[in-house]
């Protein structure tokens, strides 16, 4: 089983994919739920405390936004350990503000510059587009070490 | 700064989405609350909340995905059922996500279909070349044709 890093980190359906196919995703809700579930000071909503933007310093410089270095408080551990990633290009649902904005380019910079495999797509539009998205995640899956068997 | 006490420590919350002419998240969530009364099941417009310890939730979703599987899909979701920093009953409007997950939903019919294609596939017919030969796909003259049209005429 490969730890596959998704974007949109939110996204449904890549989520449910990589699990389909037998490979653990790594989303956004795997770092939310780690401090959901971690005691300490109570910082609602997402128990973000002013140590994460410390943290993110491991991924972004010091004069970026303490917005964006808080994110990647998040997100960052989650591309570290990434062995592979599935990015859906034109996901404007993953826009937000400017801070989300900011932190999705990065996530996107440093995905590629890890090297580690990358499967760009885009949303399905049509039928046809659909049988292509579900068989290239299912060929790229398989293609990884590992590689699980669809059900 | 107060102390903050989590609920729920060491548990999984996933949602399971159900966009099925066949089965019904209220059909779902009883087959849910049959294969696992140790959990916590949240019925939804959409499907289901599961909450409890990781590997009964796992169990648990492999059962309600054999009920249809190119038609239910399964999210981690960090939140707890009925969290009051999430839900909207507390907050009013749309769920935090809520706007994603139906952009997502509007275009899940086409995931349906490409699964159940899959079966259908040729073994040498590989997708990931198709999906390259798309995007070195040169202009469609009928596309060329209309951005002809659309230029105003020159009045030089």
């Amino acid at each position: 089983m490969a730890k596959i890093f998704i974007y949109p980190t939110t996204s449904l359906i890549l989520s449910d994919m990589v699990a389909r196919f037998g490979h653990e995703p790594l989303g956004a809700a795997l770092g939310i739920r780690e401090r959901i579930q971690t005691a300490g000071f109570d910082s609602p909503p997402l128990q973000v405390t002013p140590e994460e933007p410390k943290k993110g310093l491991r991924w972004a410089a010091v004069e970026v936004p303490s917005g964006v270095r808080g994110r990647m408080a998040i997100l960052g551990p989650l591309i570290d350990h990434a062995e592979a990633a599935i990015i859906i290009n034109d996901a404007d649902l993953a826009f937000g503000c400017m801070g989300c904005a900011r932190t999705n380019e990065l996530l996107l910079f440093l995905l590629r510059h890890r090297g580690i495999p990358v499967l760009d797509l885009t949303y399905p539009r049509s039928e046809e587009e659909g049988e292509i998205f579900v068989a290239a995640i299912r060929e790229f899956l398989e293609k990884l070490p590992k590689g699980g068997k669809a059900e | 700064m107060k102390e903050y006490r989590p609920k729920y420590q060491g548990t999984h919350t996933v949602y399971v989405f159900v966009e099925s002419p066949d089965v019904t998240p209220q059909d779902l969530s009883l087959r849910a609350y049959e294969a696992a009364p140790d959990l916590m099941i949240k019925e939804t417009c959409f499907g289901l909340q599961i909450t409890g310890a990781p590997e009964r939730v796992a169990e648990v979703v492999a059962t309600l995905r054999a009920l249809d599987p190119s038609h239910i899909f399964v999210k981690d979701r960090g939140f707890p059922p009925g969290d009051p920093r999430r839900c909207r009953a507390n907050m009013g409007g749309a769920r935090p996500g809520f706007f994603g997950h139906e952009y997502e939903l509007s275009l899940i019919r086409f995931i349906s279909g490409g699964l159940e294609a899959l079966a259908r596939r040729e073994a040498g017919d590989s997708a990931l070349d198709a999906l390259e030969r798309k995007k070195k796909k040169p202009l469609d003259p009928d596309r060329l044709k209309t951005i002809f049209d659309a230029q105003e005429p020159s009045h030089g």
